[in-house]
């Protein structure tokens, strides 16, 4: 049996309430008033589709041995690498095995349904097992653009394999047009789209239901045979319409999460999706669409596995811890929209020497250090000598995993004096519980929240960008929380 | 067996500039103004310093690398001159290689000089990046200065159950006292007293760490010419001499920074450092012996726990002491009597050198009696650089017999 053996999900923690957005720029585009409703969810600083599909790929290993994992799909159309495996320094992040296959998924927005398709019908083949799909965007519209205030940020990951299946795979059906919606040609930072009439007449009028109607033919379905429908459509009259063209019924139509996340492009079904398995039954049978140059509709049937998904985030889970970003300038300088001067300490020459960066990869991407295997000490950065002084032992040393430790705060400060883009920075010391100590940037947090003794866990993020050069660096950070628990 | 650097060494001369914003004034400036006010204290000649050692620390923003800009700025001929970096320690380091240099017999009459051109940076606060490596804003936190030692306060807070606001007040007086004693000192970047409400007040830089709880950062030079006792015999008949009774640096072994047994509230190598200079400059009792101190007061809270690693303060209790006044320039033990890193400012690769002159003036009461310490016969200076977890702590104890 082939299908999704495990999900995970991602929404950034900040949500910037629509109507901010509107309140600062409805007065250049009275209409978009329209969409003013709701809250849309916005990567942080320092994350960006790399580092949440990360997030979303930690989720869905959550009790899964990662050597097992035999490949990494990436989808979006917003990854930060042109030249340079996106995939790859996710399969990093995530600490799995180097002797897999990695591949990145782009194009249109149907991109995420697309590397799922690929990751089920390679393990169908026999030719790959455990194949982790992940996909997120952090799409921009222009201010006072609809895209604005309409797309989200978010990202998704399913581990696709055939043991363990939570939801077995049963079929699809792809349809290729070459609708242009929306694009973005090679240097566009902004999205653009032509008239939304066009969009929702044409495009998701006739197309959903081509794609639809075309795999109930070819396996002989009915839509009522489904209890979720899940595809991505913000337009809430289309929807309503293609609902009932499609006798799709309002219990069995999943919510679009426009109210709480937004439209997050190439994520967004797969978003939609786990978002439906998070409450799925044993037996529930669920279709996926997608739309962006065309359709994915994929048919999947829930197992009785899906009970051990029970530990999961999820998208629900990171609904749940959400914080207001209540300063929309605020966003504009983290999306870099708006040239802000952080100081000429921000103007400091970051240059990534790529050999070295290869040398210390397995610290900076994984956050592995070593544990003595004398004294059984772990410490960060690797060490040759261990720094216990009642040891001392040289090269003794085991490869060792701190980014799915937790921790808590030994000393921590918030400073004003460093550039930053969301000042004050906040870092400090962290204890790893089980050993070992690093300092360590915090973020998703607030300086007043904080206290020593508070635990954390730890986040892939963007460390740097080098403006000159067109790098983005990542590192882990810690993330300080009531509660945590251990990734994987 | 090594008996350590008690009496080996005499300092003949010394010379500091004012530290401050010498906007006019060059690196080269700088040496040259505490060379001929060290030369002329020493009574000697150009040509009679053997040897020379030169500390800076920022090479970016000051005069590069090697020891050349000292050897051409002073026009040293020919003779060997060498660079010493050790952060914050690094004038100590020059002054330590020259006192070496005359115990081991290797010359008679040697130069230490310290300089450091900070104001070219365009902003406040020190240089960012230098010295951590290529590597390190790959994977450091995006830290400055301020905040590396701000967590001293959070961590010490949690140590011994102190409430911040408690730590507030020792810090404001902290910086206060060293207002005040820059305020009596020409030579003093910053001489504005401030009081302890207007500290408390200030913008906040690293939490808790507010504006004045942050030292100044300034340019300067200091220097000192070393030699034999029995070579300062001849050159200065009938007057005291200041000798060096110890000097011992420790440096971190990696163990604060990657090893779970220290908390992050003080510092283990100053703590190291001063057990061992204590006993080589056979003292028993600091807190009686020790007439007066210049510590690395980088920022207050750094103070505040050094007077504890210093072993002069009870573990956990220098609040006492420092609302006591024992540190005031009127008390038992005074510091920072210059104005310190604080007031005096601190030129990086100058300070250390600015420490023992503070010291060495005071011995050889020197200085206008509103700020001389009564009975001034003892004095230490303290250096503390890099981080928390990870640093160099330098001790220089000199003295009248």
């Amino acid at each position: 049996m082939t299908g999704i053996c495990s999900y995970g999900g991602y929404v950034p923690r900040y949500r910037l309430n629509r109507g901010l957005v509107y309140k600062a720029m409805g007065w250049m585009n009275p209409a978009n008033i329209a969409h003013a409703r709701g809250e849309k969810a916005v990567a942080n600083f320092d994350e960006d589709s790399i580092t949440m599909a990360v997030a979303a790929g930690i989720d869905s290993l959550g009790g899964i041995e990662r050597s097992k994992v035999g490949g990494v799909y990436f989808a979006s159309t917003t990854m930060p690498y042109k030249e340079r495996l996106n995939a790859g320094i996710i399969t990093a992040a995530l600490g799995l095995n180097a002797h897999i296959r990695a591949a990145d998924f782009s194009g249109g927005i149907k991109a995420g349904t697309t590397a799922l398709l690929a990751a089920l019908e390679g393990v169908e083949s026999g030719g790959a097992d455990n194949l982790l799909v992940c996909s997120s965007d952090c799409r921009m519209g222009k201010p006072a653009s609809p895209q604005e205030l309409i797309f989200g940020d978010a990202a998704a990951a399913l581990l696709v394999g055939d043991e363990d299946v939570i939801a077995q795979y049963r079929g699809s059906y792809s349809v290729t047009y070459d609708f242009v919606d929306h694009y973005r040609g090679e240097f566009a930072k902004y999205d653009r789209q032509w008239e939304d009439r066009w969009i929702r007449d044409l495009g998701f009028d006739q197309l959903v239901p081509e794609a639809v109607n075309g795999l109930l033919d070819r396996y002989g379905l009915k839509i009522s045979d489904f209890s979720k429908v899940v595809y991505p459509c913000h337009y809430g009259a289309a929807r309503k319409k293609l609902n009932k063209t499609l006798s799709i019924s309002p219990e069995a139509a999943q919510d679009n999460l426009q109210a709480e996340i937004g439209e997050s492009g190439t994520p967004h079904s797969l978003v939609m999706l786990v978002r439906a398995l998070e409450e799925a039954k044993p037996g529930d049978k669920i279709l996926i669409v997608s739309f962006g140059s065309g359709c994915d509709a994929l048919y999947f049937e829930v197992t009785e596995d899906i009970r051990r998904m029970k530990d999961r985030d999820g998208i629900s889970g990171c609904l749940a811890r959400r914080a207001d970003l209540d300063n929309y300038t605020k966003y504009l300088i983290w999306r870099d929209i708006l040239p802000g001067d952080a100081g000429m300490r921000s103007e400091e020459d970051l240059w990534t020497r790529w050999s070295s960066l290869w040398r210390t990869r397995k610290m900076v991407l994984g956050l592995w250090g070593t544990q003595c295997k004398i004294c059984g000490t772990p410490q960060l950065p690797p060490q040759r000598v261990c720094v216990n002084p009642d040891c001392g032992a040289v090269d003794e040393m085991d490869e060792y995993c701190f980014s799915d430790k937790v921790g808590h705060i030994a000393s921590y400060t918030g400073d004003m004096l460093a550039a930053s883009n969301n000042p004050p920075a906040v870092y400090g010391a962290i204890d790893f519980n089980g050993g070992g100590k690093y300092y360590f940037d915090f973020t998703d947090c607030d300086l007043d929240a904080l206290e020593t003794g508070m635990p954390v866990s730890m986040s892939f993020r963007r460390k740097y960008y080098d403006q000159k050069r067109d790098i983005v660096g990542y590192f882990w950070k810690a993330v300080p929380a009531k509660e945590v628990k251990e990734n994987g | 067996m090594a008996d350590g650097i008690r009496d080996k060494v005499v300092i003949i001369g010394m010379g500091c500039t004012k530290f401050g914003e010498r906007w006019e004034s060059s690196a080269e400036d700088l040496m040259v103004e505490a060379f001929v006010e060290c030369l002329e204290d020493a009574g000697i000649e150009k040509k009679e310093i053997q040897a020379a050692y030169l500390g800076t620390h920022f090479d970016e923003v000051n005069v590069g690398k090697a020891a050349l800009p000292l050897s051409i700025t002073l026009k040293l001929p020919y003779i060997p001159v060498t660079r010493t970096e050790n952060f914050c320690a690094t004038a100590t380091e020059a002054f330590r290689a020259a006192c070496y240099s005359i115990a081991a017999g290797a010359y008679d009459i040697v130069l230490a000089l310290g300089v450091e051109k900070l104001k070219d940076t365009g902003y406040g606060g020190l240089p960012g990046g230098a010295g951590r490596g290529v590597n390190s804003f790959m994977v450091g936190a995006n830290m400055t200065a301020p905040g590396m030692f701000a967590q001293l306060a959070t961590a010490y807070g949690a140590r011994w159950g102190i409430s911040m606001e408690k730590i507030k007040d020792a810090m404001a007086h902290i910086s206060a006292k060293s207002h005040a004693n820059g305020v009596l000192n020409p030579k003093a970047h910053l001489r504005r007293a401030v009081s302890e409400e207007q500290i408390k007040a200030a913008p906040m830089i690293a939490y808790p760490l507010g504006l004045f709880d942050c030292c100044g950062v300034s340019d300067g030079a200091a220097c000192a010419i070393i030699t034999t006792p029995e070579i300062a015999k001849s050159l200065k008949r009938n007057q005291d001499f200041v000798k060096v009774k110890a000097l011992q640096i420790s440096d971190s072994s990696g163990e604060e920074a990657m090893f779970s047994n220290w908390d992050g509230s003080y510092f283990v190598t100053t703590r190291k450092a001063a057990t061992k200079a204590y006993e080589e400059a056979g003292i028993e009792n600091p807190r009686k012996e020790i007439s007066m101190m210049e510590v690395h007061d980088c920022f207050s809270i750094t103070e505040m726990v050094t007077m504890e690693d210093l072993h002069i303060s009870p573990k956990g209790g220098s609040y006492d002491d420092i609302m006591d006044g024992f540190y005031d320039l009127d008390g038992e033990v005074p510091c920072q009597v210059d104005g310190g890193l604080k007031c005096y400012g601190h030129p990086i690769g100058a300070s250390g050198l600015r420490m023992i002159y503070a010291m060495y003036e005071q011995i050889l009461e020197r200085v206008p009696e509103e700020r001389q310490v009564k009975n001034a016969r003892m004095g230490l200076t303290h250096n503390l650089g890099g981080t928390p977890w990870m640093n160099v702590a330098a001790i220089s104890i000199i003295g009248r017999d």
